[in-house]
């Protein structure tokens, strides 16, 4: 697990830059964080580092959108969601094994569906200054190969 | 009395099955909704939120429905109107089959509806005249957009939010402060019998940087850092002004950008519309703000703020009368943008 720590909302844009450069075809990034922890701001950033050029949103109300970039960007949001079911009838499976990157934010409330081999991360206000730090604590799920910590890690020495 | 145009508005984009007729694009003879009352019960407790097949299920009733409260049959019909997009694939899709469906057994036209632009025309189902150029500013839960319309489909997106939509940070933060869903109407209330001056939360983009785009998610994480400080205070959350300082934010950056765009453009109508458009405290500020920049201001009727038919029936008689009708070979566009020709 690799925790990184972001001290403002440009930080965190700058680390969803290089998460998204780093990501492949096929990467689904579950996101989770509780409201305000900034998800939507990483997403921002993933969405530049893969090449995005519109202003992504949140998706909370809409549930899903789609941006084209060097590879596409499925952004999900499960935060309206109540069951499964409904889940299923957004037929998110054709994405997830699809052409381009997932990022699933409020993914834990449905974690069941997402696919095995995954990244996991998990936003949280830093103790020591919840106001505008967060802690990010990234990790491979499933022995996913397609992404390197390490060098996450080496592009995000602030 | 001479014939009226009557239109069959259909509406799926989202969490709600609707139907509706619409005599010349104005007079409302029947606004059917899957989650009135009425279905609940027929249908067997709460409709799912989002489910393209409780679409399929409600979608014929609610069509009867909507003919039999205008009292018509299909045969009164002078036209199918149905939004395409944007919203999620399944749900459209229903909507859109049964209008070619209908379009074609009938023998009606079929128009094409973006379900944004739907929003604009609930302004004139009281019988208000439309007088282009205008600007309309659409809030709701999904979308928040400043529109310069100069015609039937004629549209220019002036700005719109970078993050969250101002309806979506009215439930959360009502969700936050333990007051339910839907969040705006309570937030209203509660914020009148506050003091919004106990509490400063920022307004982003209001400098000329900002263009007239919104940004929210600023004043939520404040807001929600604000409610997470009181708290570990042990007090009381003094929700009454909380309410009204957070919704003082947001209205402010509404009603200010609105009001740049009306000196820039000097239209000869405003219009407000989507959910938040029934925020109390948004008609009364915009209307005091452009009081002075003569400008006609028009608030949609409250049963129209939200997603419905009618709205779709009154934009399809306007399309109709120019001619802007679809092909059966129309498709769910779940992206579609405003711009879009």
């Amino acid at each position: 697990m690799l925790k990184l720590t972001s001290t403002s909302e440009d930080q965190t844009r700058e680390i969803g830059r290089s998460i998204g450069a780093l990501a492949r075809q096929g990467t689904v990034i579950a996101l989770n964080g509780e409201l305000g922890a900034g998800k939507t701001v990483l997403a921002k950033g993933i969405a530049q580092g893969l090449g995005v050029q519109e202003d992504v949103i949140s998706p909370s109300y809409v549930l899903m959108n789609i941006y084209p970039g060097h590879l596409n960007l499925y952004h999900f949001d499960f935060y309206r969601l109540e069951n499964e079911e409904e889940l299923l009838e957004l037929g998110l499976e054709e994405y997830f094994y699809g052409d381009g990157v997932v990022v699933v934010e409020w993914a834990e409330k449905f974690s069941g569906i997402l696919p095995a081999k995954r990244l996991e991360i998990e936003m949280k206000k830093s103790p020591e200054d919840p106001d505008s730090s967060r802690d990010l604590y990234v990790q491979l799920q499933g022995s996913l190969r397609l992404f390197s910590l390490k060098e996450l890690e080496k592009r995000c020495c602030f | 009395m001479g014939h009226k145009t009557l239109i069959l508005g259909i509406e799926t984009s989202c969490d709600d099955t609707a139907a509706s007729v619409v005599g010349n694009g104005r007079d409302v003879l029947s606004n059917v909704v899957s989650s009135q009352e009425s279905f609940h019960q027929r249908f067997g407790g709460i409709v799912p939120e989002i489910a393209s097949r409780r679409h399929l299920e409600v979608i014929n009733p609610v069509i009867d429905e909507a003919l039999a409260k205008a009292g018509v049959t299909f045969a009164d019909l002078d036209g199918i109107a149905v939004t395409y997009g944007p919203g999620l694939v399944g749900s459209l899709l229903v909507g859109v089959s049964a209008a070619k469906a209908l379009s074609f057994s009938l023998d009606l036209p079929l128009v094409a509806v973006n379900h944004l632009e739907g929003h604009i025309y609930a302004n004139f189902l009281t019988g208000a005249t439309i007088a282009f150029p205008l600007i309309c500013l659409i809030v709701s839960g999904g979308h928040t957009s400043l529109l310069h319309v100069k015609g039937h489909g004629q549209l220019e997106v002036l700005g719109r939010t970078r993050d969250d939509a101002a309806g979506e940070v009215f439930d959360k933060i009502a969700r936050a402060l333990g007051l339910g869903f839907p969040g705006g109407p309570v937030i209203d209330q509660l914020a009148q019998q506050g003091e919004g001056e106990k509490f400063s939360f920022p307004r982003a983009l209001m400098g000329t940087e900002g263009k007239l785009d919104f940004s929210f998610s600023g004043v939520k994480t404040a807001v929600l850092n604000r409610i997470r400080r009181e708290k570990e205070q042990g007090k009381p959350l003094p929700l009454n002004d909380l309410c009204a300082a957070f919704q003082d934010a947001v209205v402010d950056a509404l009603v200010e950008k609105s009001a740049r765009a009306v000196e820039y453009l000097q239209p000869r109508q405003f219009l407000l519309a989507g959910g938040v458009a029934a925020n109390g405290e948004l008609r009364k500020r915009l209307r005091f703000r452009l009081a002075p920049l003569e400008v006609e201001v028009i608030y949609p009727p409250l049963e129209y703020c939200t997603d419905n038919a009618a709205m779709i029936a009154a934009a399809g008689y306007y399309y109709l009368r120019q001619g802007s009708l679809a092909s059966y070979d129309l498709n769910a566009e779940p992206g579609l943008d405003l711009e879009n020709p």
